[in-house]
């Protein structure tokens, strides 16, 4: 069918009044689409980049900026690019180990199937109730922290364990280890992973079902051990998808809010918290620098989507 | 002693056993094809060849020694595949020389190699070395899986059925030029495929295959002209077989649905045996010729006009016959009802297994 | 070798999935000292409080799908048969919320439709209802777009709507009738994602100061001990049933494609 159909044919559903008739027709059919996300997504978020820019009379100014650069403020940043750098990193390694037994590590086939369905599950299950579940596990009074403690004398949060009586002879009577605590940067971390890892194993099954049986065969033939065919010729095929896989779990972290609140309330100071606080109640005293600590997140996301970007068509040539 | 000797070889999936004491000889630079259906066996046997299965018994050996224990990267063979087995993330020039990278050949050795495998093919370095798989249509893609295979000088080609996933004219363009390549550098090759046509336009030798046994080993012309059994005679070419009834097995005597045949040779087996017999299209002919003893009053059923050539499907005494009558713009093939005449001489029944 | 490491990933992995899932049901049974009981979820589900957030934020979910799918569904099918040039542009949209973080658009939402504003939408409980609906529509774009495109894709969209055209259909009836019962599996997939991920979410529904089931739950993790377990129990059974559902679908689907 010509592409000029559309304009020869009465258009029923769109709108029964185009006004621009510069505009071809066809642009209707989009534009509900394009109005709702420059409404709710495009204007609120350029409102908020604008707004890091303006003084509460309008100004243009680079002192929200400038202000950014507070101990605090910093330190919140630093914590929350921390938190989701490893979660995101872990989460991709782990999840890559768990994707390729399943796939290619030689596993029941039936294993499969509800390993997926159960990473849908989990990967999903974030938030406030995802909180509770490690409060209840780890937390100060939780299963493990009590069973560790009761039964094999290792209190977590003091970082000391209190070795049993068989064991004195050969580890003393007490061993130290960096403290553990749910409301920390590493509880923090290994909290997300229950949501990264399953994302993870989401996103890189296809890209593991892609790697073609020819292609282990081909290289084994000509010579290659398992160990070379991975460096050679399964890594660097993969290479793109991990990448987008750390860039979008980082984004993942990064912006999570509800999990960090009901695991530790306002009181750690990480990004999404300090803004969350901020939009709430104005604690940094000035408006405008709320929308600098916003456009300080959109950047930081934005730059590891571009260095994922960059590095992808660097690593893609090969790609149609 | 053969240059690749696999000896009875058995393999089995569980309670099924997928090849079944294949036995195979193959002289130094030979073209071997193993021809089947799907599930024949034919691409297991391939695949233990080149170590990618564990065969259940059996020997494989190359210049009298046994490469069943050494894994598919100590096997020093080559092999193309079906299709898409090309690396995307290399250049041509990068796949052709994966090999010689592994085996640790100097870079300008390997440089050189590269180039002239890449020119054996046809697709010279400088203008192809650099592409990427993607750029590539499908013929030139099988073209480079090919150079990738010999560079490494591997001691037996193995390609696994590498026309198939082609177009028709690529395809009869290409294995004729596998097979010259492989001619030039006199490497002993098994191919498997499932197309009959192409087993016997490249091979030296063909062996038939189904559900797992060696049907018929021979040269392409023995194959089609004498075939072993009825699955050889109905996969390879086109026949319908029939049951004769031995008459004289010395004069070479059969009498089928109230006809007598005199083939013209000895048949080694006793008076009143059933054998089946066939003709093949093209020893029928349409209309009397000389030398063509036995004529019969038939009618035309069905015509099919394929080009150069023209079948046709006629009914003689109720009894099908296919025959194929060269194309002759001033002669029109007759229309199906009408009646014909149709003759063949008892020289060209084929006995199948005689 | 590789087959014990490979088990030995899996099963550490499982381990570290299935011990907070056993932590907290087994905590949430705790609340009577001397046994395990019931008494956390009856005190949860008796709550007047959790079964208005919970039906106002099913609600929101409702409306949250109905929105996605008349946006996306249209918008895919008109980019796929007709502007096939701007499906880089939709896309790219459709996966900013992955980039932006959620709380920066709900920042922008408090801040551009405020009471001063040309539209003052947080003037007004029903306009801020609308605006919360919307920035979940906009949360669940990236996972509705992909269902519904990925469906497209699985059928001839442009013969279709040529051979509705044929027999007269209108653009109305191409959409309703003919384009979404053949990607109505996809927008079921995209609707219980949408479900899942709408009917616990906490920061849009807190900054707009909602009643909706997320901050329900936090508020109820300050005060209680045993009844957060029970409620990350029933969260948890509620995201299994929205998967488990998407799950069905899917297979529902495959058996009419290979029957027709």
């Amino acid at each position: 069918m010509p592409a000029d159909a559309t304009t020869t044919r009465p258009l029923a559903a769109p709108s029964p009044a185009p006004r621009a008739p510069a505009l071809p027709l066809r642009w209707l059919g989009v534009l509900p689409f394009f109005i709702f996300v420059a409404l709710f997504l495009i204007l609120p978020t350029m409102h908020i980049v604008l707004g890091a820019f303006r003084t509460t009379a309008g100004d243009f100014t680079v002192q929200n900026i400038l202000d950014l650069n507070t101990r605090s403020i910093r330190n919140a940043y630093w914590v929350s690019i921390q938190v989701s750098f490893w979660s995101a990193l872990l989460g991709c390694l782990i999840g890559f180990a768990m994707a390729a037994a399943v796939v290619l590590g030689g596993l029941p086939r039936v294993l499969r199937q509800p390993l997926l369905t159960f990473s849908g599950v989990a990967s999903n299950f974030a938030g406030v109730p995802l909180a509770f579940a490690f409060i209840a596990t780890i937390g100060p009074a939780g299963l493990i922290t009590l069973w560790l403690r009761s039964d094999l004398g290792i209190v977590l949060q003091a970082g000391l364990w209190n070795v049993p009586d068989g064991l004195q002879a050969l580890l003393g009577e007490q061993v130290r280890f960096p403290r553990f605590n749910i409301l920390s940067t590493a509880g923090l971390v290994l909290t997300y992973l229950f949501f990264q890892i399953p994302l993870m194993i989401l996103i890189i099954t296809p890209a593991l079902d892609g790697l073609k049986r020819e292609w282990r065969e081909a290289a084994q033939v000509l010579g290659a051990s398992g160990w070379q065919y991975w460096r050679m010729v399964a890594l660097p095929i993969l290479f793109p998808s991990i990448l987008g896989c750390l860039a979008l779990l980082f984004a993942n972290a990064f912006g999570a809010v509800a999990t960090a609140i009901a695991l530790t309330g306002p009181a750690l100071n990480i990004a999404p918290i300090l803004l969350y606080a901020q939009i709430r109640g104005d604690v940094l005293g000035n408006p405008h620098l709320g929308y600098a600590l916003a456009l300080g997140m959109i950047v930081i996301t934005a730059v590891a989507n571009t260095i994922y970007i960059v590095l992808r068509a660097r690593s893609e040539r090969w790609l149609k | 002693m053969a240059y690749l000797d696999i000896a009875h070889l058995e393999k089995s999936f569980g309670a099924n056993r997928v090849v079944k004491d294949f036995s195979l000889p193959i002289d130094q630079g030979e073209f071997v094809s193993l021809l089947g259906p799907s599930g024949c066996g034919k691409t297991t046997v391939l695949r233990m060849v080149a170590g990618f299965e564990t065969p259940s018994a059996g020997a494989i050996r190359i210049e009298g020694k046994d490469i069943v224990p050494l894994r598919p990267n100590q096997r020093n063979v080559g092999m193309v595949f079906q299709a898409y087995a090309l690396f995307p993330n290399l250049t041509v020039a990068q796949n052709v020389g994966f090999g010689l990278k592994i085996a640790g050949v100097r870079a300008a050795e390997a440089q050189g190699r590269v180039a002239e495998m890449l020119d054996l093919i046809g697709l010279p370095m400088a203008e192809f070395g650099g592409r990427y798989p993607f750029q590539l249509s499908g013929g030139q893609q099988q073209r480079v899986a090919l150079a990738r295979a010999l560079a490494p000088r591997p001691r037996v080609l193995l390609l696994d059925e590498p026309l198939s996933a082609l177009d028709a004219k690529v395809r009869v363009r290409l294995r004729t030029e596998i097979r010259d390549i492989q001619r030039r550098l006199g490497i002993t090759t098994i191919f498997v495929t499932h197309d009959q046509e192409e087993a016997l336009s490249i091979s030296d030798r063909v062996v038939v295959m189904n559900a797992g046994i060696a049907d018929q080993v021979g040269s392409p012309f023995e194959i089609y002209n004498q075939p072993a059994t009825p699955f050889v005679a109905s996969f390879v070419g086109t026949l319908t077989p029939i049951d004769a009834t031995v008459i004289d097995p010395h004069q070479g005597t059969v009498m089928s649905g109230g006809l007598t045949l005199h083939l013209g040779r000895a048949l080694p087996v006793q008076a009143g045996t059933v054998v089946p017999i066939a003709l093949r299209p093209e020893a029928v002919h349409l209309g009397r010729a000389s030398g063509r003893e036995i004529v019969l009053p038939a009618t035309a059923r069905a015509v099919e006009f394929m080009g150069s050539v023209i079948r046709i499907r006629a009914e003689a005494g109720g009894q099908s016959f296919l025959l194929d009558t060269f194309n002759r713009p001033d002669a029109p093939p007759p229309r199906p009802g009408e009646p014909v005449e149709i003759s063949f001489s008892g020289r060209d029944v084929i006995v199948i297994g005689a | 070798m590789t087959r014990v490491l490979a088990w030995g990933a899996f099963l550490l992995g499982m381990l570290y999935f299935l011990l907070p899932l056993w932590g907290m049901t087994e905590f949430s049974l705790r609340m009577r000292r001397d046994a395990y009981s019931f008494d956390a979820y009856a005190s949860v589900l008796g709550n007047p409080e959790f079964q208005r957030t919970f039906a106002f934020s099913a609600t929101m979910a409702l409306v949250t799908i109905l929105m996605g799918v008349l946006i996306v569904v249209p918008t895919a099918f008109w980019v796929r048969l007709r502007m096939p040039g701007l499906r880089p542009v939709v896309e790219f949209i459709t996966l900013l919320p992955l980039v932006i973080p959620a709380i920066v658009i709900v920042f922008g939402y408090i801040r551009l439709y405020n009471t001063g504003s040309w539209l003052p939408l947080t003037g007004t409980a029903a306009g801020t209802n609308l605006l919360l609906a919307m920035g979940y529509t906009v949360l669940a774009l990236p996972y509705m777009y992909r269902a519904v495109d990925t469906g497209l894709r699985t059928i001839d969209v442009a013969t279709l709507t040529e051979a509705a055209q044929s027999l007269g259909a209108g653009w109305g009836t191409i959409l309703g009738r003919v384009i979404l019962p053949n990607v109505l599996g996809a927008v079921l997939s995209g609707a219980f994602l949408t479900f899942a991920i709408v009917i616990g979410e906490f920061t849009m529904a807190a900054l707009l100061d909602r009643p909706a089931f997320g901050p329900f739950m936090q508020r109820l993790g300050q005060d209680r001990a045993y009844e957060p377990s029970a409620l990350a129990v029933i969260a948890f059974v509620i995201t299994w049933g929205c998967m488990g559902l998407i799950g069905l679908v899917t297979r529902t689907q495959k058996h009419t494609r290979v029957r027709t």
